[in-house]
């Protein structure tokens, strides 16, 4: 149970997706205008990361590793990561329209996220069990939607802001991006 | 100027893929702590680019159009292990800097990108120069960027010291710095471009849309998925 805690709180807060790992850049600062769509964005890659996490490290603990096949991991999971969104977009569909609704736009989008992979991928370098991988993935994708969701009430508020010309768009956008990160930064002494 | 020269000048200077383009942000941030490793990234992802374009150049005939973008990836994850595995026996020390970096390059917009817009429709010399000027432009990109910061942050150019440690911001090799290196760098270039409201605020939205990783295929991915069902 320790570990788990230990896990989530690194994942989450000290190893941050976005503002430490650097991946996941593209939504971050494309999906962050308003709070509302970077939450929409937020819940969607918690539920296809954790998701995705689960059945990554299923394939790859019982079906690559005992074969020696690992070294086709990259290979397996992105098709894992692309074929599985498409299942959840048309599960979603039939089964649960108002989820639906809510993340549908995302969803797709989230294919070539390369959060997604990133994880799936640090799961087993970090050699996590099954368990342990599905609590990474879903602290790891809590993480994103903690540094999109401020990164938008941020945005929303430099918008009534005089920003200097040259500044204006995407400059102030990275400016925030790396004060969030140095603040980030402090989380370490957390642990 | 040729054709085929004609697209190494588009790569490197017209279509830059770092400063023009901005595709590839999570590799040009993650790796350019210095120029050693943005140059090791940039030659590793030319390697998979000018490889994929050659293969998906050859294919293009035999893909069919619903499900080139599935075919495309399955290809470029091929290259991907493959050119892992031989940084993995014979430069172990690029393999250890760039770690899982060199995996995800699978999904850097930049190799899917000339997939989509030019190799699936060119024949393969030309898309080999059209990777080989790209994969350049890309190299010099990140090249460029990590010099700055391995200047800044730790006072030495690849690996040479040449400003003494009480003068260094090691901020600049650290995360936050990337970001700010990056911002100055956008900044500079909605500046010396054209200063008008209208410039920047087609930059910001030209930005936006290609920080997402599907900016080249959205539409056509749509369709695509609309074609399935």
């Amino acid at each position: 149970m320790k570990e788990l805690i230990v896990i989530i709180i690194t994942s989450a807060l000290i190893n941050n997706v976005v503002l430490s790992q650097f991946l996941g850049i593209c939504p971050f600062l494309g999906v962050s205008k308003k709070v509302k769509t970077a939450a929409s964005m937020g819940a969607a890659v918690i539920f296809v990361i954790t998701i995705s996490s689960f059945v990554t490290s299923i394939i790859y603990k019982l079906l690559l590793e005992p074969n020696d096949l690992s070294y086709l991991q990259t290979i397996v999971f992105i098709l894992v990561i692309a074929a599985l969104v498409q299942f959840v977009e048309m599960f979603l569909k039939k089964f649960s329209k108002p989820i639906y609704e809510a993340l549908g736009v995302y969803l797709p989008l989230i294919t070539t996220n390369c959060a997604v992979l990133g994880v799936a991928l640090n799961n087993v370098q970090y050699g996590y069990n099954i368990l342990e991988s599905t609590v990474n993935g879903f602290a790891t994708a809590v993480g994103f939607t903690i540094s999109i969701v401020l990164m938008a009430g941020i945005r929303e508020k430099i918008e009534h802001n005089d920003v200097p010309k040259s500044f204006q768009g995407s400059p102030i956008v990275l400016i925030t991006a790396g004060l969030m990160a140095i603040a980030f930064i402090g989380f370490a002494g957390i642990l | 100027m040729n054709k085929y020269t004609e697209r190494i000048y588009n790569g490197v200077v017209k279509e830059n893929p770092t400063f023009v383009m901005m595709l590839g942000m999570c590799p040009t941030l993650a790796v350019t702590s210095s120029a050693f490793n943005g140059f090791g990234m940039g030659m590793t992802t030319m390697v998979v680019l000018v490889m994929s374009n050659l293969v998906i150049s050859l294919l293009r005939n035999v893909i069919p159009d619903r499900v080139r973008i599935p075919a495309y990836i399955v290809v470029v994850a091929t290259l991907v292990t493959i050119v892992q595995l031989l940084l993995q026996a014979y430069i172990p020390v690029l393999n250890e800097l760039l770690g899982i970096y060199i995996p995800l390059i699978v999904v850097n917009c930049i190799i899917l990108g000339r997939a989509e817009a030019y190799a699936g429709k060119h024949s393969p010399v030309l898309s080999v120069m059209d990777g080989i000027g790209m994969g350049l432009g890309f190299t010099i990109g990140l090249t460029a960027i990590g010099v700055f910061r391995e200047i800044l942050g730790s006072g030495s150019v690849l690996g040479y010291q040449i400003i003494p440690e009480d003068y260094h911001i090691s901020i600049f090799v650290m995360a936050p710095g990337a970001f700010f290196v990056l911002a100055m760098l956008t900044a500079l270039q909605n500046k010396l471009k054209a200063p008008s409201a209208t410039n920047t605020e087609e930059k910001k939205d030209c930005a936006d849309c290609s920080a997402c990783a599907l900016s080249g295929n959205c539409t056509r991915m749509n369709s695509g998925k609309g074609g399935d069902e």
